[in-house]
């Protein structure tokens, strides 16, 4: 009974002692300045080993002025080129070296324009075999090549966009029809027929928010056709700068459609920053007031559904526009039209018909016509790569990967 | 004066919005100083913007009390309410033997500024939060009405994702937990990412059309 157990053992010691044997310095270290960073990296690539396995471990260390320090040990079938969140064309060696980041911490600062000298070792049990200490410098950079796939898309984007808007001089783009904008009209011959104000909220965010960018701009075809109607427009706010913007808006929105006397500075007004004290004070001028028509345009909270509830109380026709997508079930629910997503941000070209904001509308589409064919075609080259074991089909979808 | 009202905006708004846009691809300690820099000057212009804010709430509500407005009697009580909060924020307390300076409590007592943010602002807060339950119960009942095959779907969708993300719901009918998932991760997501899609690209080309001056009408107006 005790002979296998005796075999076992001495197998056993006999195979470590030849592993250990084995245990050879890292090979092919390379320490780099990182790339792509603010000066505050060093990067420590080395080749794979036999004994990358789970009971060796690679220990990194760090000499500072103080001495040196382990930054990091981890086990050596771990932390490779391939898992790292690089792109192929940032990638510092091939996919299967090993890779580690070294940033400031408990080792030490890491600060651009001073060297430090790094050293890789191989460690299991109490043996240890290091490689040739490395020295590197970091330093900042100018360019993050991680983010050239970005720039790219983003450049390719805006050409299409001016491409579209030459093309609208040059000849009528169709726009499909959006119920909630055909609606802008109704609502507000609807309020000038009765008498009543017209309420108009443009969102949670600040100037530097596209969507509030968006409902203002909005705000200024409506403040127009309002002024030509000479019906009351309300327009509570929640951040002061984008009241003073939407002061100017409407006053020349005014002055446009002949009716600057009809203007009234108190028509956009400051009610509070706060979430819920400015949704009570909203509430309460929906119930007092009783206006005909309440547009809520731009992002929204959790106020949303308790404004649009009290609106759809007092009977008033609601029109909703926002990208924020966890509230549109909300508005959905609540408001006769709505504006989902980019709807809002096609609103304006949708109201004014100006060639060169249809332009952009159009821009947008074959944007999206290109997502739509990447999606198909990067489905395609996922599973066809995963099928044959190439890797060339990751080269393309690393391009549209967001890596930064 | 068109300079000043037009053409300068313009030009400061088309210079800004490309460095910022180029800041986003530079990892330099300069760029990144500067994002922090102009988060700052934000942060001093909204300062002095909520001046502008203030005065104008005050302004509004005046006009309301002068003349007698229907329900002016709240424009009241929102002028005794702020003037009282000043006072009890940067009054003298009694009990603490020191001036408030905007502290709730100074050496374990409540100041009064502190009563008023906890026993008024507070409760208040949580009670228009906690409406919203009730107003969630209301807008089910009016969008769960089958009274169409979408607003039928609808609900059936909405009672499995219900009962399915509950414990009980799910120790009872064990099937709805993957079912809920599979609304939840594959129905749900795709269609949102679409929305998100949509937004992004809509996010874009309206930043390019501030950028490059063709949509001017954030300035007061249309083209000139």
């Amino acid at each position: 009974m005790l002979r296998p157990l005796l075999m076992l053992t001495i197998v056993g010691l006999l195979s470590t002692q030849a592993f250990a044997q084995d245990l050879t310095p890292p090979a092919d270290v390379n320490v780099i300045d990182g790339p792509n960073d603010d000066g505050g990296r060093l990067i420590a690539t080395w080749a794979p080993s036999p004994y990358d396995r789970p009971d060796v471990r690679y220990r990194v260390l760090l000499r500072t002025a103080d001495g040196e320090k382990t930054v990091a040990e981890f086990p050596a079938n771990t932390k490779y080129v391939k898992g790292a969140k690089l792109s192929w064309w940032t990638r510092p060696a091939p996919p299967t070296f090993h890779y580690f980041e070294i940033k400031s911490g408990k080792a030490g600062n890491i600060e651009p324009g001073k060297p430090y000298t790094v050293t890789i070792a191989a460690v299991m049990g109490e043996q240890s075999v290091a490689a040739p200490p490395m020295t590197a410098t970091p330093s900042p950079d100018w360019f993050n090549w991680n983010e050239l796939n970005n720039l790219v898309l983003v450049l390719l984007f805006g050409g299409i966009v001016f491409v579209s808007i030459q093309t609208a001089r040059r000849k009528e783009i169709f726009l499909r029809r959006i119920a909630g904008l055909d609606a802008v009209d109704e609502a507000i011959g609807r309020a000038t027929e009765l008498g009543k104000p017209i309420l108009y909220l443009t969102g949670a965010g600040g100037m530097s928010d596209p969507s509030t960018l968006a409902a203002s701009v909005i705000l200024g075809r409506v403040a127009k056709r309002v002024a030509s109607y000479e019906t009351d427009l309300l327009v509570p706010h929640r951040d002061p700068i984008v009241m003073s913007v939407c002061q100017e808006i409407t006053k020349q929105s005014y002055l446009e459609a002949g009716k600057p006397d009809a203007f009234k500075e108190d028509s956009n007004f400051f009610i509070t920053d706060d979430q819920f004290s400015y949704t009570a004070a909203v509430d309460g001028i929906m119930l007092r007031r009783k206006p005909a028509a309440n547009f809520f345009m731009g992002s929204y909270y959790a106020e949303a559904l308790l404004l649009t509830e009290t609106g759809a109380s007092t009977g008033a026709i609601q029109i909703a526009g926002t990208d924020s997508d966890h509230q549109l079930p909300f508005f959905v629910t609540t408001c006769d039209y709505t504006l989902i997503g980019e709807e809002l941000y096609a609103a304006s070209a949708y109201l004014s018909r100006e060639p060169v904001q249809v332009g952009t509308l159009r821009g947008q589409d074959l944007g999206k016509a290109f997502i739509l064919v990447v999606l198909g075609a990067g489905t395609l080259l996922a599973t066809v790569g995963v099928i044959i074991g190439a890797e060339w089909p990751a080269y393309i979808l690393d391009f549209f990967k967001d890596l930064k | 004066m068109n300079f000043l009202r037009r053409q300068l905006p313009l030009f400061i708004t088309f210079i800004t919005g490309v460095v910022f846009a180029l800041q986003y691809y530079i990892p330099h300690p300069i760029s990144e100083t500067l994002l922090t820099e102009v988060s700052k000057w934000l942060q001093i212009v909204g300062g002095f913007a909520l001046v502008l804010g203030i005065s104008s709430l005050f302004h509004i509500h005046f006009v309301k009390i002068r003349r007698h407005e229907p329900g002016w009697g709240y424009s009241f009580v929102l002028y005794a309410g702020i003037v009282g909060t000043l006072i009890a924020a940067f009054g003298y307390s009694a009990a603490a033997g020191a001036w408030v300076n905007g502290k709730e409590t100074i050496n374990g007592v409540t100041t009064a500024f502190g009563w008023v943010y906890s026993y008024t602002m507070v409760p208040l807060q949580a009670t228009m939060f906690a409406l919203l339950a009730f107003f969630i119960a209301s807008a089910a009942y009016r969008s769960f009405r089958a009274r169409s095959p979408e607003a039928a779907l609808l609900l059936v969708a909405a009672v499995i994702v219900m009962i399915g993300r509950v414990p009980l719901g799910e120790y009872l009918i064990p099937a709805l937990g993957g079912l809920t998932e599979w609304i939840m991760g594959v129905l749900n997501s795709s269609v949102r990412r679409a929305i998100l899609i949509g937004v992004s690209l809509g996010t874009v080309a309206l930043s390019l059309k501030i950028i490059f001056g063709i949509e001017r009408s954030y300035l007061g107006g249309g083209r000139e």
